[in-house]
């Protein structure tokens, strides 16, 4: 459903993805790991649209479509999602007010009629306990003095509430406990179908314990400089990056 | 303009009068020369032949301005059409309360008391639009609110503008008294209802005695041919709690003098705006506290949104007294523009005499955050309508205040309407 070609994208004349292939198949997982700078976050924000980053050779095709001038929010439309490395705190609005905004304006790109109230405050309901979120949290500013934990576990929130059929988490790991790492993936589990993908960006195998990709890869100063099976995500933990830095400069 | 021919040398407060119209043939219309003045011009506006007093009594059915009014709640309600008082939109009381006119507070024996003690005592003697209002005010809201009581529902002053006359200055005078302990809620409207030029120049005293709360709400959402001059006075003694919500959207040019004088202890002021303005619209915020005694907070926080070739002016003047000590003022001045030819001119000016204060300002111009769009719009909020969700989000601080729920809904709404949006969501 999502093919990756050739994708080089810049910030600023600093090129950062230098030739990127990937492809991602419904109902597969796939992670990506690589050390910090390696262009992780670049790669999620470039597949979301963010257009500070621009695209200088390649494509991203989604269900065939080349994404070149397709909008952040026609991509969601599309079914594309972004869990933020640093979810933004938007003060004034609360997480419901956001969720019934986003959802409705999805259903009105689609030509759909907003979501009666009764039938949104049963998914927000359902969503919410399926994330063990307490519903006060829900009339909050949105990440407005939320911990790390809450940020997180309110993008998997949105995730669940928005249904995308690619979704990719940036470090959703991060900044977790274990209890709150096994309700976000559990979550994530859930969520997964034969229909929908999910890239999982990490530093670290601790989340792949708990939702196990199909797919590996590696990715280094740009591009992808290994891939495999989740055995090689074991490999990573045990012997760091280093040997394949040293091999991919070879 | 040939305004002594029209002064009535018999009414009580002659004296006053007097002196007033000596201010301001002194010093006349304030010129861009004057620092106050420096970024508001009135030239344009005294180009235009206004007449002072309407040669007519125009009349206003219910229906035709029912939307200008709170009409989701029950309030009181003084209504003035083209400066005169309408007793058929009005609906007044005496019940423990005084909510009714200027014209007979000052000439009628019974208020004789309240009129000598308040009347004209804290609006400047100096100023010369003040000076002008005070000469030439025939009529305007009279509210005396007795120790410990509090009005059974808020007050809406409403002035509206027919147009029947050619071009009408108005000088609307509010005198609003609010004894110990007692509370009150007030709306105040102008509004104009056709293209016709309208010049207001309003003068509002209020009185806060020890422990009374008063909020008070501007809003100026006016036609594009209507001029507003509002000049506000605020005594408050100690314990008193004024707020003062003033939402400016509308309008040709806004000028508002906020004036708060804390003669007491223990006081709290709070100055709140939210200016939403496009095409040509100017508001002028120009806010003074003087913090007179020790132990007194004041608050301020105003936010702008400025589109097309609309401009606005914060001026926010801080006056701590030597005698002042355990002063906290904050102020607050965030503007956002979202037009290239926008522009705002924005100035805290502090003189703190004090040393034991604490005293706060910020103000800021910018952009919307670009991170903040782009993970609105990652979530399938489109570009116009993720704007306007964070102006929305960025203005409502401002209302979390508003204790009237249907004066916010209201509010919102209007908000929502000047960003040109429908977002997804009840506002």
């Amino acid at each position: 459903m999502l093919k990756i070609k050739n994708l080089h994208a810049s910030v600023e004349d600093k090129e950062i993805l230098r030739g990127i292939n990937l492809e991602v198949k419904a109902g597969e997982v796939h992670a990506i790991m690589g050390p910090n700078g390696s262009g992780k976050s670049t790669l999620a924000s470039v597949i979301a649209g963010k257009d500070e980053f621009e695209v200088t050779e390649g494509s991203i095709e989604l269900y065939g479509e080349d994404l070149e001038d397709i909008s952040p929010e026609e991509r969601a439309h599309m079914g594309v999602f972004l869990s933020f490395q640093y979810p933004v705190e938007i003060p004034g609005v609360s997480v419901t007010n956001f969720m019934k905004t986003a959802i409705n304006e999805s259903r009105k790109a689609k030509g759909l009629e907003d979501m009666p109230a009764k039938e949104m405050l049963k998914l927000i309901r359902e969503k919410s306990e399926l994330l063990e979120i307490d519903r006060k949290f829900l009339s909050r500013s949105l990440n407005e003095g939320f911990s790390g934990g809450e940020k997180k576990r309110n993008e998997i929130f949105q995730m669940a509430m928005l249904e995308p059929k690619v979704a990719i988490l940036d470090e959703t790991d991060s900044g977790l406990d274990i209890d709150a790492l096994r309700i976000v993936a559990n979550g994530v589990n859930k969520l997964k179908s034969k229909d929908n993908a999910v890239i999982l960006i990490t530093h670290y195998q601790r989340l792949l314990e708990y939702i196990v990709p199909d797919f590996v890869h590696v990715l280094h100063n740009g591009k992808i400089v290994k891939s495999g099976g989740k055995e090689l995500a074991l490999e990573l933990e045990e012997k760091g990056y280093d040997w394949l830095k040293q091999e991919a400069t070879v | 303009m040939a305004f002594e021919n029209n002064v009535d040398v018999e009414h009580p407060v002659h004296d006053v009068r007097t002196a007033a119209i000596k201010n301001f043939e002194e010093k006349g219309f304030p010129s861009k020369k004057e620092e106050a003045w420096k970024y508001t011009s009135l030239n344009s506006l005294q180009k235009i032949d206004f007449s002072i007093f309407p040669k007519q009594e125009n009349t206003l059915e219910y229906k035709d301005v029912k939307r200008y009014f709170l009409h989701e709640i029950d309030s009181y309600k003084i209504v003035f059409v083209d400066g005169i008082y309408s007793s058929y939109l009005s609906e007044t009381t005496h019940d423990g309360v005084d909510i009714c006119l200027m014209s007979s507070a000052l000439t009628k024996p019974m208020y004789k008391q309240v009129i000598d003690v308040y009347f004209n005592k804290i609006a400047s003697k100096d100023e010369s639009l003040t000076s002008l209002n005070t000469a030439f005010s025939r009529e305007g809201a009279y509210i005396y609110i007795p120790k410990n009581k509090m009005p059974k529902k808020p007050i809406e002053i409403l002035h509206f503008s027919t147009g029947n006359e050619a071009s009408l200055m108005l000088q609307p005078r509010n005198l609003v008294v609010v004894e110990e302990n007692a509370e009150v809620q007030i709306i105040e409207r102008h509004q104009s209802l056709t293209k016709n030029e309208v010049l207001t120049n309003a003068v509002t005293e209020i009185y806060a005695a020890k422990s009374a709360i008063v909020d008070f709400y501007k809003i100026q959402n006016d036609a594009s041919t209507a001029s507003l001059i509002d000049n506000t006075y605020i005594d408050q003694k100690d314990k008193s709690v004024v707020k003062v919500h003033t939402f400016s959207f509308g309008g040709k040019l806004t000028r508002n003098n906020l004036n708060f004088y804390q003669n007491g202890e223990f006081i709290d002021s709070t100055m709140k705006g939210v200016t939403i303005l496009g095409e040509k619209q100017h508001v002028d915020h120009h806010t003074l506290v003087h913090h007179i005694e020790p132990n007194c907070e004041s608050h301020q926080d105003y936010k702008g949104i400025y589109g097309d070739s609309s401009t606005g002016v914060f001026n926010g003047k801080i006056i701590v007294d030597k005698i002042a000590q355990k002063t906290n003022a904050f102020q607050q001045n965030n503007n956002i523009l979202i037009s290239d030819k926008a522009s705002i001119n924005t100035k805290p000016q502090l003189e703190i005499f004090a040393d034991d204060v604490k005293c706060s300002h910020g103000c800021t111009i910018g952009q919307l955050d670009e991170d903040a769009m782009f993970y609105l719009r990652s979530r399938g909020i489109p570009e116009k309508e993720a704007r306007a969700l964070l102006m929305y989000a960025f203005a409502n601080n401002v209302l979390s205040s508003v204790r009237i729920p249907e004066l916010k809904a209201r509010i919102n709404k209007l908000i929502a309407k000047k960003l040109g949006v429908n977002l997804g969501f009840d506002l």
